[in-house]
């Protein structure tokens, strides 16, 4: 078995082309799973018992199923109801919405973090709730968040492969499909670990650099 | 439904494979959280170096690729495994990562204190990680470790790409079969649910154990 360069300049370009996809499904993926997130982690807190009971329901059952099977799901199932998704579409929906229920977490934990002094404060101010969120609470809560929420970034990039199953043509799609026409399987495969690494291992640093950073801020002010 | 109900034998063989693929791996990730994470006080410094090579190429590469790498290249490299084998070292070895930097937390979680009091007793290293660091890290491990367990039941469902008959594998067998496309993901789904949540009722059960009489109040996470 030897390594050969020749290979490795054959797959590149279509990796390449790959690559575009695979972060175009993180990005977008992220933005979804993030809006999201907010959306349940405000029915998860809401006042209703049914709404916050049902929200949190609904969310441990998308967290405790495979991402693999709800793709599955949205790919086969939704043609059959009459919804017919493009399949970097039913990728990008599925990766939103397994990963707001994580997401969802980290909003309803900074929201909660705030203290109640803070709201309390607001209120004795006479400020509206609108003025409350925008200049007391969000402030506080939205710092300590984002090393959390980068951390779920670099873990979608490194679950998008499973976009493979569903005929996305992303990174890992890109190399598998050479391999299985050309029968080489020792560079594709090291070459896709290899671009995993290198865009993943430094932005595991980065999120770690944030998250010192943040804890510094908040041991100062408190 | 009833077309789905003649493929029982198939789905509770599948559910069977997908049990016995979890706790496989979860045994192998569990010696590798304790082998790594401990290895990361090793007073060797390659020791540690190697514990965080290791860390960082599980971690930083995606579960599939790597399930692909030992299905597809290491028979090329002479070292042939089984699907199984393939699936359930591919499995424990990513959760392992992850397993060793909760190991790793929990241990510096411990109050430095008691660091200082095994050295001022006289401890050897062995004596100060199994008679006092370890019974006070292990309680703040489980939750985490349940999490994971989670993670691993998912991670489970990618071994059906390399042929691996779990769940995952039977539900698109009954699907390719019978053109079904809601019924057999909605059924498996459902079975991974309840799986997951016996998980969870376990991991509790487990942590409510282990902290009773030890004054520790368990924190979700670390």
């Amino acid at each position: 078995m030897n390594w050969s360069w020749k290979v490795v300049y054959d797959v590149l370009p279509q990796m390449l082309e790959g690559l575009v996809i695979t972060v175009q499904a993180t990005i977008i993926g992220a933005l979804v799973a993030y809006a999201l997130g907010l959306i349940l982690a405000i029915m998860r807190m809401s006042n209703s018992r049914i709404i916050s009971l049902s929200t949190y329901w609904i969310s441990e059952f998308i967290r405790r199923t495979p991402l693999l099977v709800q793709l599955y799901f949205l790919f086969y199932v939704l043609p059959d109801l009459g919804i017919f998704l493009e399949p970097l579409e039913a990728g990008i929906i599925g990766l939103g919405l397994h990963f707001s229920t994580y997401t969802s977490e980290v909003f309803r934990a900074g929201i909660e973090n705030v203290p109640t002094g803070q709201w309390e404060a607001a209120k004795s101010l006479n400020y509206r709730p609108y003025q409350t969120m925008r200049y007391v609470i969000l402030p506080q809560a939205i710092p300590p968040m984002i090393p959390p929420l980068a951390n779920y970034l670099i873990t979608m990039f490194k679950e998008t492969p499973l976009l493979s199953a569903i005929t996305v043509v992303e990174l890992f799609n890109a190399a598998n499909i050479y391999s299985n026409s050309h029968y080489k399987y020792l560079e594709p495969m090291t070459l896709v670990g290899l671009f995993f690494l290198i865009v993943s291992v430094p932005s595991a640093y980065i999120a770690m650099w944030l998250e010192r950073k943040y804890q510094r801020r908040y041991a100062r002010n408190h | 439904m009833d077309q789905v109900l003649e493929y029982t034998p198939i789905i509770i063989s599948g559910t069977i494979t997908t049990i016995e693929l979890t706790v496989a791996s979860a045994i192998v990730a569990l010696i590798i959280a304790f082998t790594v994470g401990l290895s990361r006080f090793s007073r060797f410094a390659a020791v540690r170096v190697a514990a965080v090579i290791y860390l960082e190429f599980f971690r930083g590469t995606s579960a599939i690729v790597q399930m692909f790498f030992m299905f597809y290249v290491l028979p090329l490299l002479g070292i042939h495994l089984s699907p199984l084998l393939a699936g359930i070292i591919a499995c424990g070895f990513n959760l392992g990562s992850y397993g060793s930097e909760v190991v790793r937390g929990a241990i510096q979680a411990v109050p430095r204190t008691q660091h200082e009091a095994a050295t001022a007793l006289n401890y050897t290293s062995y004596q100060k990680f199994r008679y006092i660091l370890l019974p006070q890290a292990i309680p703040v491990m489980i939750p985490t470790f349940g999490n994971l367990l989670i993670e691993l039941l998912k991670l489970t469902a990618v071994a059906s790409l390399i042929t691996i008959s779990d769940l995952t594998f039977m539900a698109q067998i009954i699907r390719v079969q019978t053109a079904l496309t809601l019924e057999p993901f909605l059924v498996i789904m459902v079975i991974y649910f309840v799986i997951a949540s016996c998980l969870v009722a376990i991991t509790d059960f487990i942590a409510k154990k282990i902290a009773k009489g030890r004054n520790l109040t368990i924190r979700k996470g670390i």
